[in-house]
């Protein structure tokens, strides 16, 4: 099995070769055959008497991260459809790419796409799955930005990068909290012990962040934004990502995990409002865009909350309803798509406003959408699919179990009701596609080209997706006991056995409210021009979009903002900051830990010759501050250093009281060497308040060295070691200097590095007044 | 001989810490001096001068402690003395300390 994953990822290396001979042959007809093959390899697991199949090989076991692929109904649904659906969208694109565009690129990265779908439900390990959920978002976000010359593709590449990430890295931290608390990282083991995982305090949290990760992929409302815009894509990526297998891959994990959260009540609540809103929110909204792709876009939005919806649900038939409802939908969608795909190919423009009465020059086409159309608003005739997995829908928001109290309550009450607003929308922006495109008057002035019916190759792919629509249309029982079934078991956890009928009788609740639908729908549709200006009033300016592009643009503003406000370029505010985050840390650190300690015993008497000098220094030290004249602070702050030396002397440290005279001599020195091109030192013009920040930071600074400096010599917590160098300094060093015997003895790798320092800074000296790399420049 | 001896040691050690209160005193004069000004120059004058009561200093603890170490001390604080007071000087005459060749 993992042959079948990892193939499209290995032989995307080769396409770049394939692709050189592109004008011999399209890149796409070679292509054509992976997923073809793999197609046929999963067909064979096709059957009634279907068994989960496990595989594993190992990747990193000590992590317990290993390509552990599972095959049961639900994933084989799936595999079958992006497999199925890929052969199909290679095909069709074999004819809708030219040869000019670069066909390498656009087969690597939906071959890469491919496989990291198959990774995605074929994936047990939850780390797997997000390594392939992860690939499925990038390699979508090249897709959509296949042609990056274009402005709208590189935004809805960002966006649908941006919002699918985000919520990839949210089902991160699900997974990662889920595997904490499972102690697994297989989901099959996670199912057998969900009563552990649904009894922990977090699972509300790692469900939150799965969700969200379901949300944002599977485009929820209000998550469903970049969907529209991620139509700049090519169609027949369209087609494939967008409507039958990336943003089924939420689905997709909602389904695989609703076995664990299931009996969760908030789950139920949560999902079904997710669901029933979107597919009330995407249905209204479809009905008002002008372009095809963007009314199927929104159209997907719709489904694909109508299939959240019975996930959340959670009872048997809406399980099953769901299920069959991934396929029908992956079917007539993805036709619907290269319908669009092709009208916009021969005609020049996608603009609903532009197109009609396309039906006497795409005869073909026009029935391929009739088809779609028709099944995707759920019209009773028995050779539509969408038609049974719509009254399945109906059926199951009636069947919801009564009797729950407080927001379920209220959900269960209410579902029915919004579910049929919903349809009845689907009616009307299904009917609107349909004759919008192949109805009316034709506007042949308003195209770019002259129509005609497309080239028989084109028509291959959605035929043949038709095709499906009407056997499974005709015969459900063929593709429901054989896997449909498998699937909806392996969401609910026990076999589902369900009868699919075309006829439930007059009286069958469903059967009306599929009827209420067509009526009110096929209303609305005849008098759409006198209630469009509703989308004027709402939702007018409320439009999730601005709203994103308002956060985005408010984040860049913002940023900027802070990043401006303290990285003002400004030495001064960065001092300040650091010495006061110092400040603040150390004081707040010491007094949480009751750190200061203040011990005035086991203090050395002071001769007054001590504090003659401390004296001396203080005042120097106070005196630099007032000091006008630049040779003046450096003579005064000479006197602070001989100071010191004095007190070494006084403490009896001649080799110190030695170094610091040098030094000391030698700073002076060196800031008259300076003093030639600095200028004269300037009273500082602060306003008032910085000059009193200034001087609260350097006081309470001082302050807190102080005070640490009296709490270190206050606490001793051990024996010092300057006995041992006492005592060892002649035996071990030969030398009665013990200063000199630590420096070059005892510690001497210290000394070493202090020269190289030394050194080192000699040398930039040297290349700093030597080698100016700006000859022109002053 | 005795009582002589410790009695000298006495008078020294008095001798000492009268010196040295007197060299604070001086200290702090010149403190006042470098501080107060009122030209460079002074200030440089006053740094010469305090650098040879450091010396005075040195000497004074050296008896005062009593030990030998610190007699370096004195003979580098002349030296560097010497050489600090000079480039102070040199840069209040030319504006520069190290003259360059300038052909």
């Amino acid at each position: 099995m993992i042959f079948t994953v990892l193939i499209p990822l290995l032989l995307a290396c080769f396409v770049p070769f394939i692709s050189k001979f592109k004008h011999k042959i399209h890149t796409g007809t070679v292509i054509f055959f992976i997923p073809l093959a793999i197609f046929f390899y999963f067909i064979q697991f096709i059957g009634s008497g279907f068994e989960p199949i496990r595989h594993t090989y190992s990747w990193i076991p000590s992590l317990g991260i290993n390509f552990d692929f599972y095959l049961d109904g639900l994933s084989l649904l799936f595999v079958l459809l992006i497999s199925g659906i890929g052969a199909l969208v290679v095909l069709y694109s074999v004819y809708y790419l030219d040869r000019s565009e670069p066909l390498g690129h656009f087969y690597v990265y939906l071959l890469m796409f491919m496989s990291a779908m198959l990774g995605v439900v074929l994936s047990d390990n939850v780390f797997v799955l997000y390594t392939f959920w992860e690939l499925t978002s990038i390699s979508s976000f090249l897709l959509i930005g296949y042609w990056h010359f274009k402005e709208k593709s590189r935004y809805g590449a960002l966006k649908s990068m941006i919002i699918t990430i985000f919520g990839g890295l949210s089902m991160f931290g699900g997974f990662a909290l889920l595997s904490v608390i499972s102690g697994t990282t297989s989901i099959q083991t996670m199912i057998a012990n969900a009563d552990v995982i649904l009894d922990n305090p977090y699972m509300p949290l790692a469900l939150g962040f799965i969700l969200l990760g379901a949300f944002t992929k599977s485009a929820q409302f209000p998550f469903h934004i970049w969907l529209p815009d991620a139509m700049e894509a090519p169609t027949p990526v369209s087609a494939y990502l967008h409507s039958a297998t990336m943003v089924k891959a939420g689905l997709y994990l909602v389904a695989r995990f609703s076995m664990i959260f299931g009996s969760y009540e908030w789950f139920f609540i949560i999902v079904s409002i997710a669901g029933i809103v979107t597919l009330c929110w995407a249905s209204y909204m479809a009905v008002h865009q002008t372009d095809l792709k963007a009314i199927l876009a929104f159209s997907t939005i719709s489904q694909l909350g109508m299939i959240m919806a019975m996930l959340g649900f959670g009872t048997k038939a809406a399980v099953f309803a769901a299920v069959f409802h991934i396929l029908n939908h992956a079917t007539f969608k993805g036709s619907l798509f290269m319908v669009a795909g092709t009208v916009d190919h021969e005609t020049g423009t996608r603009d609903i406003r532009k197109l009609g009465g396309l039906l006497t020059f795409m005869p073909i086409t026009a029935t391929l959408a009739l088809f779609g159309t028709f099944s995707m608003a759920g019209i009773p005739l028995p050779f539509l699919n969408g038609f049974y997995s719509k009254e399945l829908f109906f059926e199951s928001t009636l069947d919801l179990e009564g009797g729950a109290s407080g927001i379920a309550g209220f959900l269960i009450d209410v579902i029915p009701y919004l579910a049929v607003f919903g349809s009845i929308f689907t009616f009307v922006y299904a009917l609107y596609f349909l004759f919008g495109t192949f109805g009316g008057k034709t506007q042949l002035d308003k195209l770019v080209k002259k129509p005609h019916e497309a080239p028989i190759g084109m028509l291959v792919s959605p035929g043949i997706l038709v095709l499906g629509v009407i056997l499974i249309g005709l015969f459900p029982s063929a593709v429901n006991g054989t896997f449909i079934a498998h699937a909806a078991e392996a969401v609910y956890g026990e076999p589902i056995t369900k009868d699919v009928h075309f006829w439930h009788g007059w009286d069958s609740p469903a059967f009306q409210m599929s009827l209420v639908v067509v009526g009110l729908g096929a209303l609305l549709v005849t008098t759409r021009r006198k209630w469009n200006g509703i989308y004027q009033v709402f939702p007018g300016k409320l439009s999730v979009n601005k709203v994103y592009d308002t956060i985005m643009g408010k984040l860049n503003a913002y940023s900027r903002t802070i990043t401006t406000f303290y990285m003002s370029g400004s030495l001064r505010n960065y001092m300040a900051i650091i010495l006061s985050t110092i400040l603040v840390v150390t004081v707040g650190f010491m007094l949480a830990t009751d750190g200061f300690t203040i011990d005035f015993g086991n203090l050395a008497p002071i001769t007054f010759i001590e504090l003659t000098v401390v004296l001396i220094i203080i005042a120097s030290a106070i005196g630099t501050i007032f000091a006008k004249k630049n040779l003046a602070v450096i003579l005064i702050v000479g006197v602070a250093g001989y100071g010191v030396s004095l007190l070494f002397l006084i403490y009896r440290a001649p080799d110190l009281a030695l170094t610091q005279l040098v030094v000391e001599t030698v700073s002076v020195a060196l800031f008259l060497l300076c003093f030639y091109h600095l200028p004269d030192l300037k009273r500082l013009h602060a306003p008032l308040s910085t000059r009193t920040t200034n001087l609260i930071i350097s006081v309470g600074f001082g302050a807190l060295m102080t005070l640490v400096g009296i709490s270190a010599h206050s606490s001793s917590w051990f024996e010092t070691i300057s006995d041992y160098f006492i005592e060892t300094s002649k035996p071990i060093g030969g030398g009665s200097n013990i200063v000199n015997v630590i420096l070059v003895d005892m510690r001497g790798l210290d000394t070493l590095f202090e020269i190289t320092v030394l050194g080192i800074a000699a040398l930039a000296i040297y290349t700093l007044i030597k080698f100016k790399t700006d000859k022109g420049g002053k | 001989m005795n009582n002589f001896l410790s009695l000298t040691h006495i008078i020294v050690e008095i001798a000492t810490v009268i010196c040295l209160a007197a060299i604070s005193v001086s200290f702090i004069l010149l403190l006042f001096r470098i501080v107060s000004g009122p030209t460079n120059a002074d200030r440089a004058v006053a740094l010469d001068s305090m650098g040879m009561n450091m010396m005075g200093i040195a000497a004074l603890m050296a008896i005062l402690i009593p030990t030998t170490k610190l007699n370096d001390v004195i003979l580098l604080i002349g030296i560097l003395l010497f050489i600090g007071t000079l480039a102070v000087a040199k840069y209040l005459e030319k504006g520069v300390i190290i003259d360059r060749n300038l052909d």
